[in-house]
């Protein structure tokens, strides 16, 4: 008894230290959390993630803009202790945007991304490690990130920490005397509770740094009506809080609901509300449906036509005001099931979005500019 | 702000003290711990008579507790198995108490898993409150005078060899 | 903001660990929560491709629980 009053306290202290640099915030809160939580001790153990493969194709449709490809996911572990993962997505787009169109030509490009994961477990703690690099022809984005999450409270509480750096090199086409650099730095902390038998409920809260060069080589910003290149912030800080609840209704359906608020140095602020509902039907159909609101403020120094000069401008309608309302359906068939051994299913789901700016003129026809998108997704998961 | 996060922190001190002392107290003493007697229980089986614990005195007793919905339960399937054609005709019977709400379900999974020893039905979770299972899955050794030997939390890779080793013991 | 946050988390993951109060939902009461569809996250492909689209569009970001790469993507 004495020794874990003994253990707790020490860890504690070592997570009390009020740092100024965040890093050290981080790692401190990190060892004070776990230090506390192994004290706590207890036989119970994680699992590791299962093994599984998806093989996906994704296409999005929407605004000018076509992006699909295939993608494949592998995830096993070894010896009972470590689960490897590695995946590869590719992004085949052809891009007439508005943005594209008007002030540039339509062009097409091919992105590709691999990821590698190792996830460990001890006891009720579990370690994640993840690498991640894409590339396409002008933008190399490199990303490493380590997550920890624990379990505590008998199993109804999982506390998770995460870390995420990352480093990218941005070109330009058809000029290779332009080159810069972007470096991102992400933290998050995340509680996930089970209510009762039947709710669970997590919050999660994402701090996001950026340096470097934030915007396009190929974006024009429009002040007192003429066409200048836009000239962005090199740096960037943003926060993010995502609510989340899911509960199961009794009749082998469940409702999930999630909330969102995002605000960042940029004054851009926003709110993403979604719900969704799934639904088993028989033995092997799974359904889901969902709605999803999402709507911003624009950022400072956001304009359709400046008519100020200012330090820093832009035209980017991903900065400016703008809702956007989400329909979905997804709908999953289990092709081959052996409980315990192996399980197949096959999957499809489409979500209909519709985008609406408030202050983006599509300068073609002088209105507020707004399209419809369409996203698709089909893809084979299998657990074995 | 640096001076009202040190003076929450230092009230706080006596929280965590709480807290760590509450540690201690508040993982209460489970109720199924070495050398009390098993909590007797009888339970209808999946095929045959309702089994009664009371009766198995005489015998080596394990009684394991699974779920179809848990993982590591599962994996630990194959290797009870192996214990029980093994051990089964020198007095050693392995009760498994499983805890689905979904009976059929839970009898589908059992035979696709090869299972040969009795399984019996906790649907209403009367049984799991009276061993206070703190995980799943759980493994209860009872000795032949039906006290309680020895508590598994949990499985994992390995554990099987300590089941059998521990098994031998009760058995001698 | 953060330093408080630090603060909370800490003492809450510490008081959640000891104290009187007991889990309350036991580890045979979590077949509902064991299910596919209670699951914050199903499959990690479909989910990191969705919160891509966003990202690209949209000028939130983070917290979604999709630890994705980055692009440059305009």
């Amino acid at each position: 008894m004495c020794a874990k009053a003994h253990a707790a306290r020490p860890a504690y202290k070592g997570a009390a230290v009020v740092a100024t640099d965040l890093l050290r915030r981080l790692l401190t809160l990190l060892g004070g959390v776990l230090g506390g939580l192994f004290a706590a001790g207890g036989a119970r153990a994680v699992d590791l993630p299962a093994d599984n493969a998806e093989a996906m194709f994704h296409s999005y449709n929407g605004g000018g803009v076509t992006a699909n490809g295939p993608a494949l996911l592998v995830r096993k572990s070894i010896a009972d202790r470590v689960s490897l993962s590695a995946s590869y997505y590719v992004d085949s787009v052809s891009n007439a945007s508005i943005d594209v169109v008007t002030t540039a030509s339509p062009y097409k490009e091919r992105r590709n991304e691999y990821t590698f994961g190792a996830d460990y477990v001890y006891r009720d703690s579990q370690i994640t490690f993840g690498l991640s690099s894409s590339k396409e022809p002008d933008y190399t984005a490199n990303r490493y990130s380590l997550d920890i999450s624990q379990e505590t409270f008998g199993g109804m509480t999982t506390v998770s920490l995460g870390f995420t750096r990352g480093s990218d090199q941005v070109g330009k086409h058809d000029a290779p005397e332009f080159a810069d650099i972007a470096t991102h730095w992400q933290y998050r902390v995340g509680v996930t509770q089970i209510l009762t038998p039947r709710w669970i409920a997590s919050a999660n809260f994402e701090a996001i740094s950026d340096d470097g060069y934030l915007g396009s080589p190929y974006r024009i910003a429009r002040v007192f009506g003429a066409a200048v290149p836009e000239r962005n912030p090199r740096t960037r800080s943003s926060r993010a809080m995502n609510f989340r609840v899911n509960g199961d209704l009794g009749s082998r359906d469940a409702v999930h609901l999630q909330y969102r608020y995002f605000w960042d140095t940029w004054a851009i602020k926003a709110h993403t509300v979604e719900l969704g509902y799934s639904r088993y039907f028989g033995d092997k159909w799974l359904t889901d449906a969902s709605l999803r609101y999402y709507r911003q403020g624009h950022a400072l120094f956001y304009s359709d036509n400046a008519q100020t000069e200012t330090t820093y401008v832009s035209r980017n309608r991903q900065l400016s005001t703008f809702d956007s309302v989400g329909l979905g359906a997804k709908v999953a068939y289990t092709w081959r099931k052996v409980p315990g051994r192996y399980e197949v299913k096959l999957n499809g789901g489409y979500e209909y979005v519709r985008y609406k700016y408030s202050d983006f003129t599509d300068i073609r026809t002088g209105t507020p500019y707004g399209f419809n998108a369409g996203v698709l997704q089909l893809y084979v998961s299998a657990t074995f | 702000m640096n001076m009202s996060l040190h003076h929450r922190l230092s009230r706080g001190t006596r929280w965590v003290l709480c807290a760590a002392l509450g540690l201690a107290a508040g993982s209460a003493l489970p109720v199924v711990t070495p050398t009390t007697l098993a909590p007797d229980f009888t339970l209808r089986a999946m095929a045959g008579p309702n089994m009664r614990l009371q009766e198995q005195r005489g015998r080596v007793v394990m009684i394991n507790f699974w779920a179809t919905w848990c993982g590591p339960c599962r994996q630990e399937m194959p290797h009870l198995n192996r214990l029980y054609q093994k051990y089964g005709a020198s007095g050693f019977v392995l009760l498994s108490v499983n805890v689905d709400d979904d009976t059929r379900n839970a009898a589908d999974v059992a035979a696709k898993l090869g299972v040969t020893f009795p399984v019996l039905w906790d649907t209403d979770k009367k049984v799991s409150r009276l061993y206070d299972l703190a995980t799943m899955p759980s493994t209860v050794l009872v000795d032949r005078d039906g006290k309680v030997r020895y508590v598994h939390r949990g499985y994992l890779n390995g554990y099987e060899d300590t089941y059998e080793k521990q098994v031998r013991e009760l058995l001698k | 903001m953060s330093r408080r946050l630090l603060a909370f988390t800490v003492l809450s993951t510490m008081l959640l660990g000891g104290c009187a109060i007991q889990p309350w939902v036991k580890p045979y009461e979590r077949e509902r929560l064991a299910d596919p569809i209670m699951a914050f996250s199903r499959n990690t492909l479909p989910e990191r491709h969705r919160d891509h689209v966003r990202d690209v569009r949209e000028g939130a970001r983070g917290a979604t629980g999709v630890q994705g790469g980055g692009c440059g993507c305009n």
